[in-house]
């Protein structure tokens, strides 16, 4: 078992005849992914490789029978492809498109408040279920199949501690990254609820960073609802105040969404946090030692 | 993106948000002709245009009752570096002034409107504590701030506005306050929307004696993200007040921030790049930037960030750090390689790559003649990096 995606799940492509769109889904179909359709307004009836293209992702849900929809659209279109994927019923909507406007967001939020869709991102690498499925831009080969779970808001720093715990030979039920924006789908704590539940996933990796406060929150669920062993990072110790790092949510204001704060929140709910970047993976493997 | 006071009031004032008549200026002449028109009340205000707050503080704000008064303070502050808390300790050059005309103030509030990330919702708040550090009240006395969070299928309604304006008690001071309250707070959130707003501050509000709400301080700041669907805002950048390395960056899409250590740093994806400053700092050394060339830079942007770091006289070493998923080594080592043959090395430079392509990668930088120390792993990247910066 893993969470969110498996080897049965069916998705669509918003976007797959742009460039990203394209390439991504001939990486997505390379490491097994069962894509099996595609969205781009006008062009319904074409093909990208042998991939159906459809008008509309209801067509394409009807046509095709897509559980998930993973994204590409430019940003200025990316709000209206998320919730075109909502009220077409998707269950699973991932959004990798980065530079969405803030109030763009705000309105998707509100749009799906109380349907039955799940958003993950936007801004984000996506989800993947090693040698299963694969859905958005990771690089595949780095991942291996196993029972650690790894949800994060950003996306090479993700590869990096995959890759470390690959090489230790931990690897992984689920990764999922939620994307660094202000405003997004998924929180840390609904990965970390499915995780839980998750009876192939025995520890978590949980990756932050500074700016707002959902380590914080996800550090008082860990306290109260997760029993398995976690093991957290948060970048940005050093990054000044004020200053927008990259990441549209990664900004101290007013002196809050420090990596300090966080990392304190996190070590008095019992997590184990490392101050190292390189011993991510390392720290897992003495986490694991001990239980 | 931010802009100066004179502009984001020019905006407020086309929603219908009371602001006191200025014009800007650029020379003493200018600031007195201007203030032909608003000394008439008796007093008018000259204030220095710097995107920084804290400005009356620092003598960048100033009362004249005369049009030679407001010639001299002009001059005083044309080309003066104003240091607040919000500038470092190098100040902010003053290179123009907005004259406005004076009031009289009964009492100072504060307003302001951002998007809340708890609610993902906009939410505007507002305080009986104005001219003073909004954060300083939020910290010492966060009842003290209301809030009301905003709909975005309704927007801002009436009755949320009113339970502001009754919770800064502006009904006991008049009436009429109340419904002023509700087209002020209504245009404020107009222009919030409409013009794709990451915060907007009026701080002071001020109450007149003529029973009155004005806007006596205005800053606003933009999503960035959001400047495509907004032109006429873009047109409103003042390239002087930003960094030039961060102008630099941004016009090749790289994510720059300037900091103040010796290790150049280059990075894909930003929280690696946070991670890699982490790490230096973890190993004795200081970052003296943050850079992201994003997860799918071609040679073109990894030449770009390469002369830019390069550029920086701060820099002793410069450590690349890449994970290449979708980019790859391979084009990240051709890029280095004639970035370093184009600018030059004359800093070592410690390279770490992972990833796809990565034995490719390796083995162009080591054929390439150039003096590269190279790392497997952040660690080691990070230690190599402050060995070699402190020479």
């Amino acid at each position: 078992m893993s969470i969110l995606v498996d080897k049965n799940t069916k998705v669509i492509c918003q976007g797959i005849t742009g460039e990203q769109g394209a390439f991504h889904t001939r990486q997505m179909i390379a490491y097994g992914t069962k894509m099996v359709g595609g969205v781009t307004p006008g062009k319904g009836g074409s093909q990208m490789d042998s991939v159906p293209v459809f008008d509309t992702v209801d067509e394409a849900r009807r046509a095709a029978g897509a559980d998930a929809s993973v994204i590409y659209v430019p940003a200025a279109f990316a709000g209206d492809a998320i919730m075109e994927a909502v009220d077409a019923g998707i269950k699973l909507v991932i959004c990798i498109t980065e530079g969405i406007p803030v109030l763009d967001m705000v309105k998707v939020k509100r749009f799906i408040a109380g349907k039955p869709s799940r958003l993950v991102g936007p801004n984000c690498p996506g989800v993947i279920t090693p040698d299963e499925c694969k859905i958005g831009i990771m690089p595949g080969h780095i991942h291996k199949k196993g029972n650690i779970g790894v949800v994060s808001r950003s996306g090479t720093l993700t590869y990096e501690a995959v890759d470390q715990l690959t090489r230790l030979g931990l690897g992984q039920s689920t990764c999922v990254g939620i994307g660094g924006d202000p405003v997004n789908g998924t929180n840390f704590v609904d990965v970390l609820e499915l995780y839980q539940k998750d009876p192939d996933t025995s520890a978590i990796v949980m990756i932050g960073e500074i700016g707002g406060s959902a380590e914080e929150e996800a550090a008082d669920f860990i306290k109260k609802n997760v029993t398995k062993p976690v093991v957290g990072y948060i970048a940005g110790a050093t990054a000044p105040k004020g200053k927008r790092m990259g990441h549209a949510g990664a900004i101290i204001s007013g002196g809050k969404g420090t990596a300090e704060e966080k990392m304190e929140a996190m070590r008095s709910a019992g997590i184990r946090v490392t101050n190292s970047t390189a011993e991510i993976g390392k720290t897992m493997l003495e986490a694991l030692q001990k239980v | 993106m931010n802009i100066h006071e004179y502009q984001a009031k020019q905006i407020l004032g086309r929603y219908g948000v009371a602001v006191p008549k200025g014009r800007i200026a650029f020379t003493p002449a200018e600031a007195e002709e201007a203030a032909k028109e608003f000394l008439s009340s008796g007093v008018c205000v000259v204030k220095a245009q710097i995107h920084a707050g804290g400005r009356g503080k620092a003598g960048g704000v100033k009362l004249a009752r005369s049009r030679e008064e407001v010639s001299a303070f002009t001059g005083e502050l044309l080309g003066k570096a104003l240091v607040t808390h919000q500038t470092g300790p190098a100040g902010k050059e003053v290179k123009k002034v907005y004259v406005e005309e004076g009031c009289q103030i009964v009492r100072e509030l504060y307003l302001g409107i951002v998007v809340d990330r708890g609610t993902q919702r906009a939410a505007i708040m507002a305080s009986s504590e104005g001219g003073v550090e909004i954060e300083e009240v939020a910290a010492k006395t966060p009842e003290k701030i209301l809030k009301e969070y905003v709909d975005p299928a309704v927007g801002l309604i009436p009755f949320q506005c009113r339970k502001l304006a009754f919770g800064l008690g502006l009904d006991k001071m008049d009436k009429t306050l109340v419904n002023k309250a509700v087209k002020f707070m209504t245009g404020l959130y107009n222009a919030f929307i409409n013009s794709d707003c990451a915060m907007l501050e009026i701080n002071p509000l001020v109450v007149t004696k003529n029973n009155e709400l004005i806007a006596l301080d205005a800053k606003m700041a933009f999503d960035d993200n959001a400047l495509f669907r907004h032109k006429d805002i873009e047109g409103m950048r003042d390239l002087d007040e930003e960094d030039p390395k961060e102008i630099e960056a941004s016009r090749h899409g790289l994510n720059y921030v300037t900091l103040d250590g010796s290790i150049g740093c280059m990075v894909n994806g930003a929280g690696l790049a946070m991670a890699t400053m982490d790490m230096i700092k973890l190993s004795g050394g200081s970052p003296a930037n943050f850079l992201d060339v994003g997860g799918g830079a071609n040679k073109d942007q990894v030449t770009a960030a390469f002369k830019l770091l390069m550029s920086d006289p701060n820099v002793k070493a410069v450590l690349v750090n890449i994970f290449g998923g979708i980019m790859r080594c391979d084009i990240i080592a051709d890029g280095i390689m004639a970035a370093a043959k184009e600018v030059g090395l004359r800093v070592p430079l410690i390279v770490r790559l992972q990833g796809t392509n990565v034995e490719q990668g390796r083995k162009l930088l080591a054929g390439s003649g150039l003096n590269i120390i190279t790392a497997e792993n952040m660690d080691e990247a990070a230690q190599k990096a402050v060995k070699a910066a402190k020479g």
